[in-house]
């Protein structure tokens, strides 16, 4: 269906069924309960999950196809972001050419970044890359002041008077698409149960669905399988009379432009930025997200920025009084020895479980948690197989006469 | 005139002129063999046709142009294509689209953004790889990944990618090293019917004298970066100083 396989087909319609459906997915613990503490239903996080799956599902197309890893790309999330928030501020609350702002600027700056860090390959790629981006960091923060706010960042005023809104003088404008307010929400109350809708979380579930599909395309495509054989033995590529570089560069803009999506849509949301976003840490967070989920895979890296965006803002609330509260059924002497060996792991310590399990899956699951789930499959379906094998055996023995 | 013209070509590497003066012409639909000891500089020479090197002087034309100064991929859209002395594929790719990709190029040139095409849509593409395959006898391993395939079917998968690009001129870099009697004889086999059956030049570079007897119309000696000679398979063997540098070399120790 829409030129895909079964497969990528049945693909794209679980993320499809994920999206819309994550309200209540994310929810399942009642409010008020212990457990509500990992209930991750809110639209900020939801908004977060599918944002940083455009941008891990870009980041992907690059480095999972062609191998080139680009350690600044946090540094297009960041430009796109600006790029939305002043059509937001100059032209229009509608959302729509204000995303595909981030998205045009982003791809012009990728263009630049790409055309000179492609000349290397490697390491020499991705330290290039790195530089660009930091430069952009420290850019925002000093002498682009004018353009990006500097350390304050930029954000929507009452002063600004976009050209097609007719704001009364004061009012701070709010971001829309065509009337709807991204920020509004929807809620459904279900016994215990707190559903919350956001128009700000379906406008980017649609568009990650978009994203997906689009990657989906790109990675079956003959340019695809180029850039899998840029990867694989470029030695051969060349003498087989294909010139390497227009396809990076191509795939470079193209992930650039994810990126400046993204960072678009980050703005559509919170409607500011500010230059921490190109920060270098950032850059790092996608490359994470992507090797945690699998990169090369299609759904890998949408797994893994939830993952890692899930531990951020789950794990990373979890605090003494909560781990007092669960372990409190315990022996004295038992609670506080559970509460000092897992308060490490938790609260401001999530980054170190986050590396933990990031090393974990790097030595044990090289292809991540994609690799993961198929070898879970796997083992279900052998134990399948097995029992057939059995009920064949058995059914043979049966219709064997007896000696 | 031949359809390679090299001419006076010399490299040095540091302190070793590894090509010193080399002339040669290959002509248009022959089998040209270049034979030499190791270190002779052949790889050199070949590396020298195909943009991975530049030689310090001399000038290498390929059908009236010069190749020099131009990338890998330009020459190979010249009409150019080369097999490496170990087997250059996609090993991370299936066998099919290892296949495929060489179509690609010899339809679509060395770029082409075709990025929402899908490639079972690529009706022309997939029936002249799979046509390929079948030809080579590899369709067996169509949905294999590369890497997984013996030494031998390696190497016959190289040969057919760089036929489906239906070069003029094709380079051959010791394709039989390594190779065991019975798949030697199949490569020979195989050059052979390749020869008959494609408006194609080969020039081959080969170790094995059996090999180069059986191909070649015309072998060049070559010592120390130098020609010694270049004459017709028969002369050659008889040729007093080509026994004395190369073929005679057990028997002037003997
Ligand atoms: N890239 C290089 N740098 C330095 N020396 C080289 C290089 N390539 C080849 N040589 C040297 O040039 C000489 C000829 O090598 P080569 O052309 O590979 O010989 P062969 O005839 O065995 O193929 C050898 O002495 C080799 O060590
Ligand atoms: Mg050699």
């Amino acid at each position: 269906m829409f030129g895909l396989n079964k497969r990528d087909t049945g693909l794209i319609a679980i993320v499809t069924v994920l999206v819309i459906l994550a309200p209540f997915i994310l929810n399942p613990f009642p409010e008020g309960s212990a457990m509500a503490q990992f209930n991750a239903g809110y639209p900020d996080l939801m908004q977060r999950f599918v944002i940083f799956g455009i941008f891990a599902i870009g980041f992907n197309l690059l480095f999972g196809l062609t191998g080139y890893l680009s350690f600044g790309h946090a540094a297009f999330l960041g430009v796109g972001s600006y790029g939305a928030i002043w059509m937001l501020k100059l032209f229009s609350l509608n959302v729509i050419p204000s995303i595909i702002m981030g998205v045009i600027v982003a791809g012009i700056f990728a263009l630049a970044v790409g055309f000179v860090s492609l000349r290397r390959s490697g390491i020499y790629f991705s330290i290039l890359t790195l530089a660009f981006a930091q430069m952009s960091y420290a850019l925002a923060y000093s002498v682009l002041t004018p353009i990006t706010g500097g350390e304050t960042g930029l954000q929507i005023k009452s002063t600004d008077s976009p050209l097609l809104s007719n704001l009364e003088p004061g009012e701070i404008g709010r971001a829309s698409l065509f009337g709807l307010d991204m920020r509004s929400s929807f809620e459904i109350e279900m016994g215990d149960w707190l559903f919350t809708f956001n128009t700000g979380y379906y406008l980017a579930g649609i568009v990650m669905i978009l994203a997906f599909y689009l990657a989906i395309r790109i990675t079956r495509s003959p340019f695809g399988m180029m850039l899998r054989a840029i990867k694989s033995n470029q030695q051969r590529l060349n003498y087989t009379g294909l010139n390497a570089r227009p396809y990076t560069l191509a795939v470079f803009v193209i992930s650039g432009m994810y990126a400046g999506l993204a960072g678009g849509l980050m703005v559509a949301m919170d409607t500011q930025v500010g230059p921490e976003r190109m920060f270098w840490t950032a850059s790092g967070e996608v490359v994470l997200m992507t090797i945690l989920g699998g990169a090369g895979t299609l759904i890998g890296p949408v797994l893994g920025a939830g993952f890692i965006k899930y531990m951020e803002n789950i794990i990373s609330k979890i605090n003494k009084g909560i781990l007092e509260q669960w372990f409190a059924f315990m022996p004295d002497g038992i609670e506080d020895l559970l509460i000092t060996l897992v308060y490490p792991f938790v609260g401001k310590g999530w980054h170190l479980t986050l590396g933990l399990m990031f090393m974990a899956v790097v030595i044990f699951l090289p292809g991540g948690l994609v690799e993961g789930g198929q070898r879970i499959g796997r083992v279900f379906r052998r134990r399948d197989r097995k029992s057939e094998h059995a009920e064949a055996d058995a059914a043979k023995q049966r219709n064997t006469p007896a000696e | 005139m031949g359809i390679l013209e090299v001419k006076n070509v010399g490299k040095r590497f540091g302190g070793l002129q590894a090509l010193n003066d080399v002339n040669l012409s290959v002509a248009e639909n022959s089998v040209h063999a270049i034979i030499g000891p190791n270190g002779a500089g052949k790889s050199t020479l070949l590396n020298c046709f195909v943009g991975k090197l530049i030689p310090d002087t001399g000038s290498v034309m390929f059908d009236g142009q010069s190749v020099l100064g131009r990338k890998p991929y330009e020459i190979n859209q010249m009409g150019i294509s080369r097999v490496f002395q170990t087997p250059e594929i996609f090993a991370d790719l299936t066998v099919m689209e290892n296949m495929m990709i060489p179509c690609f190029a010899k339809r679509d040139g060395a770029f082409r953004m075709h990025a929402i095409e899908s490639i079972p849509n690529e009706k022309d593409i997939i029936a002249k790889a799979e046509h390929m395959l079948e030809d080579m006898n590899l369709s067996d391993h169509r949905d294999m990944h590369a890497a997984s395939m013996s030494r031998g079917d390696k190497r016959r998968l190289e040969i057919a990618m760089c036929l489906a690009q239906d070069p003029r001129l094709l380079l051959l870099d010791e394709p039989t090293a390594g190779m065991a009697r019975a798949d030697t004889n199949n490569t020979i086999d195989l050059l052979k019917r390749i020869k008959d059956e494609r408006d194609i030049t080969i020039a081959i570079i080969e170790h094995d004298m059996h090999v180069v007897f059986s191909l070649a119309e015309r072998i060049t000696v070559l010592a120390q970066g130098t020609p010694l000679v270049e004459d017709t398979p028969d002369n050659i063997k008889g040729h007093p100083k080509v026994r004395e540098a190369y073929l005679g070399e057990t028997q002037t120790a003997a």
